[in-house]
């Protein structure tokens, strides 16, 4: 990455404590996204990956969630570490979020309108008394938001309940919400799994206009491979907590080097090749309240050797836009 | 094996405060053969599910009938009806609630047991235990209970407790949706063995085409209510005819680099059910529509050669408009 | 797929209840980490300890049945008395024992009698639906729409006062409770997915309602019963109050303070203690049905 990453993990660590124990949800985590580039994380349920960008705007509650060591750096400074004050400057106006079940997320009891205008509101309070907006400007905003993420008459639009509209209209208004404060960064966290497929092509097709448009950074949460290999430019691949293999799309799902990330293309269908054998990854995930000390995908590991029994290191290439966490590559890796 | 005809179902519904008739499933027209698995696709509001549990008796058929190795099944006495609930049995989307969470893994597994046959006690463990050999758990998930379970291993529950009775048809309805990946990999692995070994015929329902592709041999494309397209897996996914199936296809995104970023996907949204348009239902968001044709009447099926059917005017024999 | 480990004869009893064992022991340390529902369970752990022990270990017998000692009435408490006598003499700490007694039958048979009437026709309502749940449920809306006291008096008014009457009364008036409860989960429960196997698989109704309804309603039941016991003890003691309940010289809590009015404020122990130990106990029941709830409700956190 040539530039300065906008968002920056590095060595990131969350325990949970819970009733049954301490519950070692992150280990190590590290990423980067740059300006105007997407990342996408993928991984199964359990890996870590919502929990992970959860803090980034400081939405995991704590406790029980206990951050160990890391640090979420955006333009430099920590997430972690900024203050209340800090964050409502952050929150919607630099990084905004939007989630999975666009329903659950709008309140049903007031219109679209009235909820976007509310959230415009809110940001005001951030900015410079001269240029904030009144209530008549936010609403035009809201409009022009609206417009932005092609809802069809967004005049009219405006005023409607969140049930009058379709699952694919709620997910544009939740992307006109996050969007309406301007910020350089979109996290989506699985934003079209509960949308049916040709409404989430048009979602998928909507975010990677406004990147355009935009010079948007993107974060994208998934556990669908098909939608990343679509929409972002970068990958990371977790497992257990930890970041097992991150690099370009055409790097990892093209030449993938973890083991796992091979089982878990080898383990879909493939919807536009004839059936080959399907290749399931056998075993469970780690108990994660006990975690294994060496590499926590060995038990199911094809590939596993003696000396997984250690932590693996991750390892670079030469041009350090790609990483593995594996012993497979204890001497580091070219490009192939 | 089984064929549905003119199957149609409606429920009952308001719709801005009136009462309102909600048609889920439109005059459909299924046939699978004996050792088939044919694939249901289509996304929310097509009315695959609903398909799916009419033909189970799970839900009334308001008109058609579902003819089952002969016998109309839509008017069926008490005793009838278990008979078709030992030929025919479900496996449903969820996994996690589709177990009582008050019941053993044994007691769940030995229900369809006990309501059909006079096995009870020791036999009747015997019999769970060995059911739950062939779905690959051992005998120590008798006595666990669901919540103690993953996803992966409630569905095989499921599936053992949906083959109890040596059942010729099995309906799945979203079986792996719920699940990770890596453990559908698994699941989908052992339907497709089981098919064979235990001479059973699928009725498989899922939105997910990759998944649909892999397991089955024939598919129905539903869109609100209707089937638009029907016909060999392979033929379709190669050659899709209606425009409805080729802009689904379009919209997988595939699990590979080198996909375009931008398309042109489908615009507008799915017609309310509740408000069906007048001619094809398809009609506001097709790139191929014939003002005067489309939005007029309703569109009946078209025969194509090797068996294919497709419910669009593009290919009606007499007018000649797309050559096959 | 899974190894094939060398699999054991038959599993143990450890074994087989290993997830119910595990599931009271969760539900054990919550409890305790609950203060209030500490302090409730012990108060009704005390209560129960009165009604099991309480007639053994009573310094007078004898006063609960209704003898007289009128030499020795209305003493203040003392080491002899310690809850003081009343207008006959008898001692009220006797008295307030026994009436522990008194108090869980009543607070039983009319819980008893309002869940044997409200839990079926609740899951009649909920499962059947149609003009049977709406006629259920509109005589249940009636029966609540009348404040449950005054609807207990009118009751009681009609048979005559006694106690026996005062129960049936008061359980009229309490299973209107429990059909809303059961009928609503009854309701979100008839569209679970293991009800619909169930009935794929053949079940016959009665089937689905007593094995795969019935026990998953029994967790609200529960709740609400532990609630209920307080406050079924509170109007059998309201009503034995206004003198239509127990009739004197049965020990009633709520008759004796009725009497007890009377001698208010110069002798004011006759009626303090009954009420006294009518509040803990109430306030005990609750107590435990709140913790009870907290821990029973938002389960399957697995």
């Amino acid at each position: 990455m040539t530039d300065a990453p906008v968002l920056e993990i590095r060595d990131y660590r969350l325990n949970f404590n819970t009733f049954d124990g301490v519950y070692h949800a992150l280990d190590g985590v590290n990423l980067a996204v740059g300006k105007g580039q997407s990342l996408g994380i993928v991984g199964e349920t359990g890996c870590g990956k919502s929990v992970t960008v959860r803090n980034v705007l400081g939405l995991l509650p704590s406790p029980p969630a206990e951050v160990v060591s890391g640090e979420i750096l955006y333009n430099g400074k920590d997430m972690l570490k900024v203050t209340p004050a800090e964050m409502q400057k952050i929150r919607g106006i630099e990084i905004a979020m939007i989630f999975q079940d666009p329903m659950t997320y709008l309140n049903p009891v007031f219109t679209i309108g009235t909820q976007m205008v509310d959230v415009i509101l809110a940001h005001q309070k951030a900015l410079d008394k001269s240029v904030r907006k009144n209530k008549k400007q936010a609403r035009a905003h809201a409009i022009e938001m609206l417009r932005k993420v092609h809802l069809p008459n967004p005049e009219s639009q405006i005023d409607r309940y969140p049930h009058e509209l379709s699952g694919g209209m709620r997910q544009r208004v939740l992307i006109a919400m996050a969007l309406s404060g301007s910020p350089k960064l979109l996290i989506a966290d699985e934003p079209t799994t509960a949308l049916d497929v040709t409404i989430q092509a048009q979602i998928l097709d909507l975010i990677a206009e406004l990147v355009e448009d935009m010079g948007l950074s993107v974060i994208i949460i998934t556990h669908d491979l098909g939608v990343v290999a679509k929409v972002c430019d970068n990958v990371a691949v977790m497992y257990a907590g930890q970041v097992v293999e991150y690099g370009t799309i055409e790097e990892v799902f093209g030449k993938p080097k973890h083991p796992y990330t091979e089982g878990l293309l080898k383990s879909i269908p493939h919807p536009g090749k004839p059936p080959e054998e399907l290749y399931g990854i056998p075993g469970f995930l780690p108990n994660l309240l006990t975690p294994p000390i060496g590499c926590r995908f060995q038990d199911r590991c094809p590939k596993a050797m003696e000396i997984c029994g250690t932590p693996p290191k991750n390892r670079n290439n030469a041009a350090h836009d790609r990483t593995v966490l594996c012993h497979l590559y204890e001497e580091g890796f070219e490009d192939a | 094996m089984l064929e549905t005809r003119e199957l149609t179902v409606n429920f009952a519904a308001k719709s801005g405060g009136k009462k309102a008739q909600l048609t889920a499933v439109n005059k459909v027209n299924l046939h699978i053969k004996k050792g088939d698995a044919l694939g249901l696709v289509g996304e929310s509001g097509s009315g695959k599910s609903t398909v799916g549990r009419t033909i189970l008796h799970l839900n009334k058929a308001s008109s058609g009938s579902v003819i089952f190795d002969e016998q109309d099944i839509t008017r069926l006495n008490s005793t009838d009806e278990k008979i078709l609930r030992r030929r025919a049995q479900m496996v449903f989307q969820d996994p996690h609630s589709a177990l009582n969470p008050r019941m053993t893994i044994m007691r769940s597994v030995a229900e369809p047991l006990i309501l059909h046959t006079k096995l009870r006690g020791a036999a009747l463990r015997e019999k769970v235990g060995t059911l739950l050999e062939i779905v690959g758990l051992q005998k120590q998930f008798l006595y666990r209970y669901p919540h103690e379970l993953s996803g992966g291993q409630k569905q095989r529950v499921c599936i053992a407790r949906a083959i109890a009775l040596n059942p010729e048809l099995l309906v799945l309805d979203e079986p792996t949706s719920a699940l990770d990946v890596s453990v559908q990999a698994q699941i989908l692995e052992f339907l497709k063995s089981i098919q064979k070994e235990l001479d059973l015929t699928y009725l498989f329902i899922s939105h997910n085409l990759a998944v649909i592709r892999y397991v089955c041999n024939r598919i129905a494309v539903m869109y609100l209510g209707q089937i638009v397209e029907q016909g060999e897996t392979e033929e379709i996914f190669n050659n899709p005819k209606h425009p409805y199936t080729k802009a689904l296809l379009e919209a997988v995104p595939l699990p590979e680099p080198g996909q375009p970023r931008r398309g042109k996907p489908l615009v507008g949204d799915i017609p309310s059910p509740l408000d069906l348009p007048k001619g094809c239902f398809f009609n506001n968001r097709c790139e191929k529509a014939i003002a005067g044709v489309c939005d007029v009447a309703p569109v009946p099926t078209y025969t194509l050669e090797g068996g294919r059917e497709v419910r669009c005017v593009l290919y009606d024999p007499e007018t000649q408009r797309q050559t096959a | 797929m899974t190894d094939i480990l060398d699999t054991p004869a038959e599993p143990t009893f450890r074994e087989r209840h290993a997830s119910t064992i595990r599931t009271m022991r969760l539900y054990a340390r919550t409890f305790r980490n609950n203060g209030a529902a500490m302090i409730g369970l012990l108060i009704i752990a005390g209560f129960m300890f009165l009604v099991i022990f309480g007639p053994s270990i009573v310094p007078y017998p004898e006063d609960a049945l209704g003898a007289t000692h009128i030499e020795q009435k209305l003493q203040p408490p003392s080491a002899d008395h310690w809850f003081g006598t009343d207008e006959v003499g008898n001692d009220v700490f006797t008295r307030v024992v026994i009436g522990a007694r008194v108090s869980l039958q009543i607070g039983l048979i009319i819980t008893g009698i309002s869940m044997l009437i409200g839990v079926p026709l609740g899951i009649i309502a909920g499962y059947v639906g149609g003009w049977v749940e709406e006629s259920i449920m509109r005589i249940t809306d009636i029966f609540l729409s009348i404040p449950g006291l005054i609807l207990a008096i009118a009751i009681v008014g009609v048979l005559g006062p006694g106690i026996g009457n005062a129960m049936l009364a008061i359980s009229l008036v309490w299973w209107p409770g429990y059909v809303r409860l059961v009928q609503a989960k009854t309701l979100s429960l008839k569209s679970a997915i293991y009800v619909d196997a169930a009935r794929s698989m053949g079940a016959s109704k009665m089937r689905i309602v007593f094995v795969h309804i019935l026990p998953n309603c029994l967790s609200p039941i529960i709740v609400k019963v532990s609630m209920d016991m307080g406050m079924a003890i509170l109007y059998a003691a309201s009503l034995g109050f206004l003198g239509l309940g127990a009739q004197p010289p049965f020990p009633e809590w709520g008759a004796m303070i009725s009497v007890g009015r009377n001698y208010l404020p110069d002798w004011w122990w006759y009626s303090f203690f009954p009420g006294l130990a009518i509040f803990l106990t109430v306030l005990g029941f609750n107590l435990l049905g709140d913790g009870l709830r907290d821990i029973l409700d938002p389960r399957g956190r697995e």
